[in-house]
C-alpha cells in the first residue's frame, strides 16, 4: 500500500535556460512566527500573495485531487459510512457534554497505570512542563511524533530556547522543520513542496544526506530514514501528540503511516504526550468507530499501517516513564459556545482541506495558522478569541470566517459531521456583533442596514426595482458593465455585471391579464405606459 | 395546484426571465401561480454576511408574506433558486430563534416545510420529469453548491434536462466544484473568487456549449459575468428558461451572455 507523502510532481521548468540554482536561504516561505495560531496578513491579502504562485497552485491542485479521489473510493465501499459518521458525531457530542468528568477519569486511569498527568492552561505552561521533563532527564535532544498540538503551542521553538533540539521524525514534518518553514496542511504539512525542493532542502540542511541525492521519492525517503534512525537510537526522550485517549482505560493512541511514530513511542526511556483536552473518547469500544473513520478520511486508506496504543508504563517494555500533558489553550472557551463547540469534535483527518475549493487555490499558509482550511477557519478564531480572535478587525484571524464560499464540500466529507458552513456563518455574526459597539462608520454595515430597510418590505423593494430599471440603458448592446467604482470594482476586475432589466419581474406580473376570474393579479399597480420591450 | 412564487430579489430586478419562465412552465403544466406582492428577499445575503440583526426584518417580511401557505391557502411555495430555498429551509428559523422570536421561528419552519426549489417541486411534488420542453441547443449544467449539498437535489435537474426534446446536454468537467461566488465572498475575497471562477469558466468553455444553465441565477450571474468578460458567446440561462421552451414558444438564445430578447419568451 503506497502512502502519500506530500511529494507532488516534479517542478515544471518555466524556461530552457540554465539549471535552477539552489534556492536562496532560508527555504521557508514562512519563518516560524511568534504565534503559531496567528501570523501574517489577513486572509484576503495573504491569499492574494499565495495565488500569485502558479507552481504552488499546480502542486496543490494535483495533490488534493489525488487524495480526494483516493478518499472517495474507500469511502464509497463502506456500506454503513453514514451510520459511522453519525456514531462518530454522537460519541464526540457525548465527550463534550461530559468533558470534566471524563478528563478526571482519564487522569485516574493513567496515574493508576504508572503515568504522570500534567494540566496546562495555555501554550506557555505546556511548553514549560515538557522542557522541565526533558531537562530532568538530562536530554539536549528529543525525537518527535507528528503532532498538531505541539505545532499549535510552538513547542520546538520553546525547547530550542532552553537548549533542547526537537527533531521531527515524520518525513513531511522533517522537511518543514529543516526548511525552517511552517506546515501548510494538517496531514501532509509539506504539501506545498515538490521533489526537487525537498532534495535541495535535504542537501543543504540535513547534514548527513548523500551528496549525490536525487529527487526520486524513494531516495529521499531513504536519506531521511538513515538520518532519523541515528536519532531514534540516541534519543532519551520522545514527545508525541495523541489521536485519541480512552477515558475508561487510560489508553493513548497514535495513528500513523510511516512507523517513525512507533519508533519514538517505544525506543526512548521517557515519553511525553501533549494532548488537547478534546481528544477523548469515553470507552475503548469507541475507538472502533474512529479507527474506521480516520484513515479513510485522511489518507484514503482502508487502514493505516501503524496504530500504536499504550497504557501507562509496562516494565521492560517501552518507555519506563510516561507523562501526559492535558492542553486547554483556548479549548474551554470554544466549549462554552453552543454553536462553535462542535469544532472540538475534529479528529484532524484533513478531509475538509482536500475538498475545499478555497484551500486548493490558496494553500495553507494563507490562513496564518497551523490549522488551515475549513476546519482552521472555524477553529483558529475560536481558539484565539480571548486574545483577539473573533472580536476585532485589527486581528488577522477575524478574516478567517469569511474565507469560504459556504459551498458545503467540507461538511459533506467530515467524518464527524461538523457543520462547518453553519459555524462559519455564526462566527461572522459574532464578528459583526462585536463590531457594533465600535466607533466609526463601516461601509459594509451601512450598506447592510440600508439593504435591510429596502428588502424588508414589498412596496419599498418594488420602488427600488423600478428605480433600478432606469439603469437598464447602461452597458450597451450586451447589457454588461465592465467598470464600476469601489466596492463593486472588486467584482468588475474579473467579471462583467449585468445591468438591471428594463422591466422588473413584478412589473411584468402586474401587467398580465388576470389568470382566473376570481383571482385578480397581485402585485404593484403599474402605470399604463410600461414599455413593451423586455430587454 | 395553487403555487406561490418567490421570485427572489436578484431575479426580480436583474433576471426577470427566470421567474417569468417559472410562471410559464408551471401554468403550462396546468397549475395556478400566485405572486404575493409583499415579497422582497429571503434574507440570505444578510445572514451569510453575518448581519443577523439586519436579516430579521427581511426574514419577517418573507415569512409573513408566505405564511398563508401554512394555512393551506396555497399548496406550495416555489423558489427558482437553490441557495434561497436553502436559506429558507436552514437559516430563517435559526436567525429568528437567535433573536428570541420563537413564534416567528415556528411560522418560518411551517413555511419552509412547504417551500421547494424548482426541480424539487417538479420531480418530488408534481411527479413530472418530462415537462414537454423543446430546446435544440448544446447545453451544460452547473449543479450549484446549495442545490447539491444543502438541498441534496441530486440528479433531479439533470433528469429534467435529459427529458427535453432535441437538447444536446454535455457534462461539465469538475461540475460539483464551487464557481467562487459565495455572495459577498466575491467582493471580500475577490482574488480567490476570481481564481475559482477562472477554472469554472474554462470548464464551461471546454464543453463548447451554447448555454450554461443552473438552478440559481446568483451563480449564473457569476459564471456569466466571467464568460462575458472573456468575450465568449456562452449564454447563462436559468433551468426554468430551458424547461419553459417549447416548439410553439421557444426560448430564444440571447445574442450574448447577458442580453435579453426583445420578444419571444416574454409573453
Amino acid at each position: 500500500m503506497s502512502t502519500f507523502l506530500g511529494l507532488p510532481g516534479l517542478r515544471r521548468r518555466v524556461d530552457d535556460g540554465a539549471p535552477d540554482p539552489l534556492p536562496e536561504e532560508p527555504f521557508g516561505a514562512v519563518p516560524h512566527p511568534q504565534e503559531p495560531l496567528r501570523w501574517g496578513e489577513a486572509f484576503p491579502a495573504a491569499a492574494k500573495q499565495t495565488l500569485a504562485n502558479d507552481q504552488l497552485r499546480r502542486n496543490l491542485g494535483h495533490a488534493t485531487q489525488v487524495i480526494r479521489t483516493k478518499r472517495a473510493v474507500v469511502v464509497d465501499e463502506v456500506p454503513d459510512w453514514e451510520a459511522l459518521r453519525d456514531a462518530g458525531s454522537a460519541v464526540k457530542q457525548q465527550v463534550m457534554a461530559r468533558l470534566p468528568e471524563l478528563l478526571t477519569q482519564l487522569e485516574e486511569n493513567v496515574v493508576a497505570r504508572g503515568g504522570v498527568v500534567h494540566w496546562a492552561r495555555d501554550a506557555a505552561e505546556a511548553n514549560r512542563i515538557v522542557a522541565d521533563i526533558a531537562k530532568a532527564e538530562g536530554a539536549d535532544e528529543v525525537v518527535k511524533v507528528k503532532s498538531m498540538a505541539t505545532q499549535e503551542i510552538g513547542l520546538n521553538e520553546a525547547l530550542a530556547a532552553e537548549g533542547i533540539a526537537a527533531v521531527e521524525t515524520d518525513l513531511a514534518e522533517l522537511i518543514v522543520q529543516l526548511a525552517d518553514d511552517m506546515p501548510s496542511h494538517i496531514l501532509v504539512p509539506a504539501i506545498h513542496r515538490n521533489r526537487s525542493e525537498i532534495r535541495d532542502i535535504f542537501l543543504a540542511r540535513m547534514g548527513d544526506a548523500p551528496p549525490d541525492l536525487s529527487d526520486v521519492p524513494r531516495e529521499l525517503a531513504m536519506a531521511a530514514r538513515a538520518h532519523l534512525r541515528r536519532k531514534f537510537l540516541s534519543a532519551k526522550v520522545a514527545v508525541s501528540g495523541a489521536n485519541f485517549a480512552v477515558a475508561d482505560s487510560g489508553t493513548l493512541a497514535v495513528v500513523e503511516s510511516e512507523g517513525n511514530g512507533r519508533m519514538c513511542l517505544t525506543l526512548p526511556s521517557t515519553l511525553v504526550t501533549v494532548m488537547g483536552i478534546e481528544k477523548l473518547v469515553p470507552t475503548f469500544d469507541d475507538l472502533e468507530v474512529f479507527l474506521q473513520l480516520l484513515p479513510r478520511s485522511s489518507t484514503g486508506e482502508r487502514m493505516n499501517p501503524y496504530t500504536s496504543l499504550w497504557t501507562g508504563v509496562t516494565p521492560g517494555d517501552g518507555p519506563s516513564s510516561f507523562h501526559l500533558v492535558l492542553l486547554d489553550n483556548g479549548r474551554t472557551d470554544v466549549l462554552a459556545d453552543e454553536v462553535g463547540r462542535s469544532a472540538l469534535h475534529c479528529i484532524r483527518c484533513s478531509a475538509c482541506l482536500n475538498v475545499c475549493p478555497v484551500y486548493e487555490r490558496v494553500g495553507g499558509h494563507a490562513y496564518g495558522s497551523v490549522y488551515p482550511g475549513p476546519i482552521g477557519a472555524i477553529l483558529t478564531p475560536q481558539l484565539t478569541a480571548s486574545s483577539g480572535g473573533v472580536s476585532g478587525h485589527q486581528d488577522p484571524n477575524a478574516s478567517l470566517p469569511y474565507a469560504s464560499t459556504l459551498c458545503g464540500a467540507c461538511y459533506e466529507v467530515c467524518p464527524v459531521k461538523i457543520d462547518i458552513p453553519s459555524i462559519l456563518v455564526d462566527l461572522r455574526a459574532r464578528e459583526v456583533d462585536a463590531d457594533r459597539s465600535r466607533r466609526g462608520v463601516d461601509p459594509w454595515a451601512a450598506a447592510m442596514k440600508a439593504a435591510s430597510w429596502v428588502m424588508s418590505d414589498g412596496g419599498r423593494f418594488a420602488l427600488a426595482g423600478r428605480a433600478a430599471t432606469l439603469a437598464s440603458g447602461l452597458g450597451g448592446g450586451d447589457h454588461a458593465v465592465s467598470h464600476a467604482p469601489p466596492p463593486v470594482s472588486a467584482w468588475t476586475r474579473s467579471r462583467d455585471l449585468p445591468v438591471p432589466a428594463g422591466r422588473t419581474f413584478r412589473q411584468w406580473w402586474a401587467g398580465r391579464p388576470p389568470v382566473a376570474p376570481d383571482e385578480p393579479p397581485t402585485g404593484l399597480a403599474e402605470p399604463a405606459d410600461v414599455p413593451e420591450a423586455e430587454r | 395546484m395553487r403555487i406561490a412564487l418567490a421570485a427572489t430579489c436578484l431575479a426580480d430586478t436583474l433576471f426577470p426571465g427566470a421567474p417569468r419562465a417559472t410562471v410559464r412552465l408551471l401554468e403550462r403544466l396546468g397549475h395556478e401561480v400566485v405572486f404575493p406582492a409583499g415579497q422582497a428577499c429571503c434574507g440570505q445575503m444578510h445572514v451569510n454576511t453575518g448581519y443577523f440583526d439586519e436579516a430579521v426584518p427581511v426574514i419577517r417580511n418573507h415569512v409573513e408574506t408566505f405564511a398563508p401557505v401554512a394555512d393551506g391557502e396555497w399548496d406550495a411555495v416555489v423558489v427558482p433558486s437553490g441557495s434561497c430555498t436553502g436559506s429558507v429551509r436552514h437559516q430563517q428559523a435559526m436567525v429568528c430563534r437567535r433573536a428570541g422570536l420563537h413564534d416567528l421561528a415556528a411560522i418560518a419552519d411551517a413555511v419552509a416545510a412547504r417551500t421547494y426549489e424548482l426541480s424539487e417541486l417538479l420531480v418530488d411534488v408534481l411527479d413530472v420529469t418530462d415537462v414537454g420542453a423543446w430546446f435544440p441547443h448544446r447545453v451544460t449544467y452547473h449543479p450549484t453548491c446549495h442545490s447539491l449539498r444543502m438541498l441534496h437535489v441530486g440528479d433531479k435537474p439533470l433528469r429534467l434536462l435529459r427529458a427535453v426534446a432535441d437538447i444536446d446536454l454535455v457534462e461539465l468537467p469538475g461540475a460539483d466544484s464551487c464557481c467562487g461566488f459565495g455572495g459577498t465572498f466575491a467582493l471580500k475575497n475577490a482574488d480567490t473568487s476570481a481564481a475559482m471562477l477562472a477554472d469554472k469558466t474554462a470548464n464551461v468553455r471546454a464543453t463548447e456549449a451554447e448555454v450554461v444553465t443552473a438552478g440559481d441565477m446568483s451563480c449564473l450571474m457569476h459564471i456569466g459575468g466571467g464568460l462575458s468578460r472573456q468575450g465568449t458567446a456562452v449564454r447563462a440561462l436559468h433551468l426554468a428558461e430551458v424547461l419553459a421552451s417549447t416548439r410553439e414558444e421557444p426560448t430564444p438564445l440571447p445574442d450574448s451572455t447577458f442580453t435579453r430578447p426583445v420578444t419571444g419568451a416574454a409573453r
